[in-house]
């Protein structure tokens, strides 16, 4: 595909982003060779909506808890990002704290574990509210019910007083949505954010963070292993394998045309068969366990179309046209 | 138990909690009947709020049904003394909604996975431990790691290599395979299908990922508002849903063919579900959907509750069955 004047800006990496990761490495404290990132870079726009998807135990959570300053104490990052005009050391947790629930927030993956279990879901975010300039106290807890309704929860009023064991694990969900969208952040980190939802709950909050991307220019990185939800949300994304990314590119083009094995195959994991499967194709083999990745390529002792050197040289993630880019030694060869 | 006696047997099963601070109640289940019948997989879908949780913690032991019966085996659990109660559910494991919070985090991995066994007497061999890892598609390193230590798509999989690991009679699985990528996702939904015709295992299986429902499921039951409002045999149910609920339902189903052409066009089949969802302390009157119906029919769906009557293929809760 060729540079187009119609071809949306959003799709190519943006020159000016909101956010800029760079060479994101993140690995054990104690033993920081055992890398569980390894050299990621990310971008994402204001009004941009970026997914972030690959194979579980990629990398993909505590990239994000890197950016937020909250990795566990296990680990240790290492690598710049920017926000705006402004610079940070990932390695400096401290330093991105003043950034967390104002700027940046994060819809976390664990619903069940993100909430303090002894305190009313809405006395909860009152706090958030609180900490972040929000509405007088007098108007607090009708804001509360209000940002409840807003992400459609039946009975705001009683969700808001209920403590998190009462409330179903969709509900759970939708108070943390909730939350991190109380402060209106600048950008939203949202990690598997509707897996406890059913799919119609799920439309209708997509297209409420849709809305914000769109009206509100808020820059959203949307972790979610759910391809046809990135589809319908996301214009870029990025592929990861083994703590790096595979391939990135424009969403449509990534998915319609995947070019790294790895991204190939996931693709052609998806339950799509109408009829009814023996049983369902997946990859054959498992990821490489972080501290001891093969050499060359990581995804090489899985991969179908892996040659001798595959095994010995490292590929980088290079440009192949049309704004994807693709860490495979043959992915230019496959093409042709 | 009989050789045909169902393993699971739900009869107008009912369960509410009471609102703190108020004089209502949450109407979580109302009058749910559902059978498992042995060696099949039961799938439970609806609305978030449904009762499908409820459901799986009557099921579990974890939670006193407000009324109704429960047969586990084909025994009827009311009134039973806790240690035969005990006794009965023993061949019954859950997988729960939330992973990470179900495994023990002061337990290294190896022992999250044997303690079905350890309950049983049985210690397994290391390598039995790891051999049920590897089916996951967990590398080995896992097994000496903490909850804490893993992503949450590796919790999940250690909840199903403990669940699988006794090989019960009934697993009980809650959103089982939500937090894994599609790869992962088939990995682990073929090794339950081995383990169901190896071991003739029952499932009764909530999902709110209808492809993975009608990947592995034979029936499956539609709840919304605690209540079924439609039930089928999988396939039919997705091809050809009979009640709206279960038509939205099947039509928000995202899928990779979504993605933007560049024309602006919504080329969504999406039926969008308008009103404010009902509060569970206070059921519509008439059919409990009337109020987001995109096929109500009139007075009637507004005052009188449709009951849950048999179509062509199924059951379905809706005036509207022809
Ligand atoms: N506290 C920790 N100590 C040691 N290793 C950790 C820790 N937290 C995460 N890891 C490891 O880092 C890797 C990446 O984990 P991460 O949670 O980022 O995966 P993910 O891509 O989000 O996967 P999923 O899709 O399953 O959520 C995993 O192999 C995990 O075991
Ligand atoms: N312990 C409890 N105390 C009070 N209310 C409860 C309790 N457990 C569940 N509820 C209420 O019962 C209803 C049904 O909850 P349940 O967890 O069964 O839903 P679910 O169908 O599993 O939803 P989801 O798909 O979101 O997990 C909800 O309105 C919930 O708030
Ligand atoms: S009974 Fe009426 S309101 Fe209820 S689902 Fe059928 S058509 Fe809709
Ligand atoms: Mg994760
Ligand atoms: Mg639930």
């Amino acid at each position: 595909m060729t540079e187009t004047p119609t071809t949306p800006m959003t799709e190519t990496p943006p020159a000016d982003p909101l956010l800029a990761l760079d060479r994101v490495e993140i690995g054990l404290a104690a033993d920081p060779q055992v890398r569980a990132v390894d050299g990621l870079d990310l971008r994402v726009a204001p009004g941009e909506a970026v997914a972030l998807v690959g194979e579980s135990g990629s990398g993909k959570s505590v990239t994000a808890y890197a950016a937020l300053g909250l990795l566990a104490p296990a680990l240790r990052a290492s690598g710049t990002l920017r926000l705006g005009a402004s610079s940070y050391d990932l390695g400096d947790p401290g330093a991105l704290r003043p950034l967390r629930g104002g700027e940046i927030s994060m819809i976390f993956q664990d619903p069940g574990t993100s909430l303090n279990p002894v305190m009313t879901v809405g006395r909860q975010l009152e706090d958030v509210l609180r900490r972040h300039g929000g509405p007088p106290r007098r108007e607090r807890w009708r804001r509360v019910v209000d940002l409840l309704a807003e992400v459609g929860v039946a009975a705001p009023d009683r969700v808001a007083r209920a403590y998190p064991f009462e409330l179903s694990g969709g509900m759970r969900q939708r108070v943390l949505i909730a939350m991190a969208l109380s402060c209106e952040p600048r950008l939203l980190i949202a990690d598997e954010p509707t897996t406890a939802l059913d799919t119609t709950v799920q439309a209708q909050i997509m297209d409420l963070l849709m809305t914000l991307v769109r009206d509100r220019g808020m820059a959203m990185l949307f972790i979610s292993h759910d391809l046809g939800l990135v589809a319908g949300s996301c214009r870029r994304m990025y592929v990861m394998y083994a703590g790096r990314v595979v391939e990135s590119g424009p969403v449509a083009d990534v998915l319609r045309r995947p070019r790294h094995p790895y991204t190939k195959a996931l693709v052609g994991c998806r339950p799509t068969a109408d009829r009814r499967l023996a049983r369902l194709p997946s990859i054959p083999g498992t990821v490489p366990p972080i501290g001891s990745m093969p050499s060359g390529c990581r995804f090489a002792p899985r991969c179908p179309i892996a040659v001798e050197q595959c095994r010995t040289a490292d590929p980088e993630l290079r440009a192949v046209g049309g704004n994807v880019s693709v860490a495979c030694l043959r992915a230019s060869e496959e093409e042709s | 138990m009989t050789a045909t006696s169902p393993v699971l047997r739900a009869a107008n099963l009912s369960r509410s909690f009471r609102v703190r601070g108020t004089g209502q109640e949450v109407r979580a289940l109302r009058g749910v009947d559902l059978t498992v019948p042995a060696g099949s997989a039961v799938g439970l879908v609806g609305e978030s709020g449904s009762g499908k949780s409820t459901f799986a913690r009557i099921v579990a032991g974890l939670l006193q049904p407000s009324s109704g019966e429960l047969e586990l085996m084909g025994t009827g659990v009311a009134g039973l003394p806790e240690r035969r109660r005990r006794r009965l559910a023993a061949p019954i494991q859950m997988i729960f909604q939330n992973p990470r919070a179900s495994l023990n985090p002061r337990l290294p991995v190896h022992r999250c996975v044997a303690e079905p066994l350890l309950a049983q007497g049985v210690r397994p061999a290391r390598q039995e431990v790891l051999g049920l890892l590897d089916r996951v598609g967990l590398p080995a390193r896992v097994a000496d790691l903490h909850a804490h230590e893993l992503s949450g798509g590796q919790c999940q999989r250690v909840a199903i290599a403990r669940a699988v690991a006794g090989r019960p009679a009934l697993i009980v699985a809650d959103e089982p395979v939500s937090a894994l990528d599609v790869s992962v996702q088939a990995l682990v939904l073929n090794l339950l299908k081995d383990i169901q015709e190896e071991s003739g295992t029952s499932f009764l299986f909530i999902s709110h990922d209808l492809g993975v429902v009608r990947f592995f499921c034979d029936e499956v039951n539609v709840l919304y508002l605690g209540q079924i409002v439609e039930r089928g045999d999988a396939e039919s149910v997705f091809a050809d849903p009979r009640h709206p609920y279960t038509e939205a339902l099947a039509s928000a189903v995202p899928d990779v063919s979504d993605v933007p052409d560049g024309s602006g066009a919504d080329r969504s089949r999406r039926i969008v579900l308008n009103g404010e969802p009902p509060r569970p302390e206070q059921p519509p009157p008439g059919c409990a959907f009337h109020t987001r119906c995109h096929r109500r029919i009139g007075p009637i769906c507004d005052e009188t509750a449709p009951e849950l009557l048999p179509t062509a293929t199924g059951l379905t809760r809706c005036h509207l069955r022809a």
